[in-house]
């Protein structure tokens, strides 16, 4: 890997999500990539950085540059998904009211994030955290 | 249409017209669960939304909108305005409902 970005996301920071994606898509356009694959790792890392926001006890973006390849990791401290194939499901969302009346907990994060990656792979223990590892073509 | 031709109705009022109101508007688009929004709107649109809060200013932002329409005179948070002007994002406002935005777009070939 020829660069690396590393942002730190606190859980309930609404005010400021959004910032990590803003400054990866930056750096993105910045490095000549093209706009297909900053769309694509602009709607994942956002949807990474809110799962973050609202679910996390807080977590990390990770943005590596490659040749080939771009590799975006979302990693958190927990609390752990109980069930991974629920959580893809689309429309699924432990996401409470306050979270929803802001338009976000619709259940479409995680299928967001996969159908825009060309390579998704979750893992998640409860009381250890949950690691999402996605990799786009360049 | 430019976001300025918009602005020639008097049913639409940009909020922070510091900010670029030449963008070309290409297209429309109408939610607000964000991620929908996120995963279907296309770059260059007109978004009609009734949320406000400041992270609209972020999907605007990354999906490369022309600007934000805030439909029936709903208030538009302080720190939804700050950032929009960093992010150069015309936030708009109207009494209108998103379907008679809808069609005032419509009618001008959007």
């Amino acid at each position: 890997m020829s660069y690396e970005l590393v942002f730190d996301v606190e859980r309930g920071d609404f005010d400021t999500a959004g910032e990590a994606s803003r400054k990866i898509k930056r750096t993105l356009q910045q490095l000549g990539i093209s706009n297909k694959v900053i769309r694509k790792v602009s709607i994942a890392g956002y949807e990474g950085e809110m799962n973050l926001a609202i679910h996390s006890a807080g977590g990390k973006i990770i943005l590596e540059v490659g040749e080939e390849e771009l590799v975006l990791t979302i990693e958190d401290t927990g609390p752990g998904i109980a069930n991974i194939d629920l959580a893809m499901t689309a429309g699924w969302s432990t996401a409470g009211d306050e979270v929803r009346q802001m338009g976000f907990g619709a259940g479409m994060g995680l299928p967001n994030m996969k159908n825009n990656a060309d390579n998704f792979q979750i893992s998640s223990k409860i009381g250890e955290g949950t690691k999402i590892v996605m990799k786009f073509l360049v | 249409m430019k976001v300025s031709g918009l602005l020639e109705n008097k049913e639409f009022k940009c909020l922070n017209p510091q900010v670029g109101i030449e963008g070309v508007i290409k297209s429309g688009y109408v939610g607000d669960l964000l991620s929908w929004v996120m995963a279907n709107a296309g770059n260059g649109c007109a978004w009609v939304t009734i949320q406000t809060h400041v992270n609209i200013i972020a999907v605007a932002t990354l999906l490369e909108m022309t600007c934000v329409i805030i439909p029936e005179g709903a208030e538009v948070e302080e720190s939804t305005l700050e950032r929009a002007i960093i992010e150069d994002i015309p936030i708009l406002t109207t009494g209108l409902n998103a379907y008679e935005v809808c069609k005032i777009l419509g009618n001008a070939g959007i």
